[in-house]
């Protein structure tokens, strides 16, 4: 197939970073949270942080990712990652503690952390993985489903009469005082990958800094959930997620981005 | 001046989600028919137009391409 003289490691361009371990993930087939944890991983390695960073790992589809992370990593209650990580980032102010939510997690039962959290400035990195659904228990109605989405829950679609809007947290937080670095990305193709890691290393610079809170959310497909195959989800998400979330950055540098 | 690339697939960590396919800019990349031990249809190169511009590396959620790229 391909000229064996290219294999050689003095013409290597990409391989899977060392941050991340050598189990299999358990995400379902296409799932952004593999994605969303390579960036993780590749920023990590290439600021050099391994040493200092502390991963916050919530409930959820991803209350497993200290098992793919090789880097220290604390479990936190359903929705408390960002009370644990202001524990954490107090205590050991020269290290880098992250925390990897889900929208059930953050956005639903952790409410109230992640706004105080947030309001309060504290200086950790969270990263907020939106993909509209309850993933790990089964597809069932999240508070940023979109109106009129058929969920387990809401087999009809999510009506606003009984089930209530959905919540555009982001734009909230973005609001705060706190927040010093408020984004929203996807990782549908290659060109949103390299902009949600660039987000993602603005991130922890802000950290490294000492800013403030910098929120990354990322707009992300659960393909089980939705019950389509990975590239319809992934096209799915591009002509319904993404006109209600919209991508863009929404407070840099402390400063909101007007429209 | 030519560009050449090469991707090498983890077979056994790969799980068969496609994403990587339509990402490719030269069609390089297809499901195979053989399946890795998890019983996936894996993907797998078909044919030798690749260009080391590492998208499909870029978007595969289980980081299982590797990707060497040459001027020739």
């Amino acid at each position: 197939m391909f000229n064996p003289d290219i294999i050689k490691p003095e013409n290597l361009v990409y391989k899977r970073t060392s941050v991340l371990t050598d189990n299999v993930m358990h995400y379902c087939p296409g799932c952004g949270h593999g994605t969303i944890h390579r960036l993780i991983a590749e920023v990590i390695e290439e600021m050099g942080i391994q040493e200092k960073a502390i991963c916050v790992a919530p409930v959820g589809c991803s209350v497993l990712a200290y098992n793919y992370f090789d880097v220290d990593s604390q479990g936190a209650a359903h929705g408390r990652a960002p009370a644990i990580a202001t524990a954490i980032q107090r205590l050991y102010p020269d290290n880098h503690t992250f925390t990897y939510q889900g929208d059930g997690d953050l956005a639903a039962i952790g409410t109230a952390e992640t706004i105080h959290a947030c309001n309060r400035g504290e200086n950790i990195v969270m990263i907020f993985v939106n993909n509209g659904i309850y993933g790990m228990t089964g597809g069932q109605m999240a508070p940023t489903t979109l109106i009129g989405m058929k969920t387990a829950t809401s087999p009809y679609g999510r009506d606003v009469a009984l089930n209530g809007h959905p919540l555009k947290i982001t734009e909230l937080l973005a609001d705060l005082p706190g927040t010093y670095y408020v984004t929203r990305q996807s990782v549908q193709n290659a060109a949103s990958v390299r902009k949600a890691k660039k987000a993602i290393r603005q991130a922890f610079e802000n950290q490294k800094a000492k800013k403030g809170t910098s929120f990354v959310e990322v707009v992300s497909n659960c393909n089980s959930g939705w019950k389509m195959t990975p590239v319809a989800a992934n096209k799915w998400m591009e002509e319904n997620m993404f006109p209600f979330y919209p991508l863009g950055d929404m407070k840099v540098d402390g400063q909101k981005v007007s429209k | 001046m030519a560009i050449k690339g090469a991707i090498v697939f983890d077979v056994e960590h790969c799980k068969g989600c496609g994403v990587c396919i339509p990402t490719c800019p030269n069609q390089v990349i297809a499901f195979s028919k053989n399946v890795n031990n998890k019983g996936y249809n894996y993907a797998e190169a078909v044919n030798d137009n690749c260009i080391g511009c590492t998208s499909c590396a870029m978007v595969c959620p289980d980081g299982v391409i590797t990707v060497y790229k040459v001027k020739l």
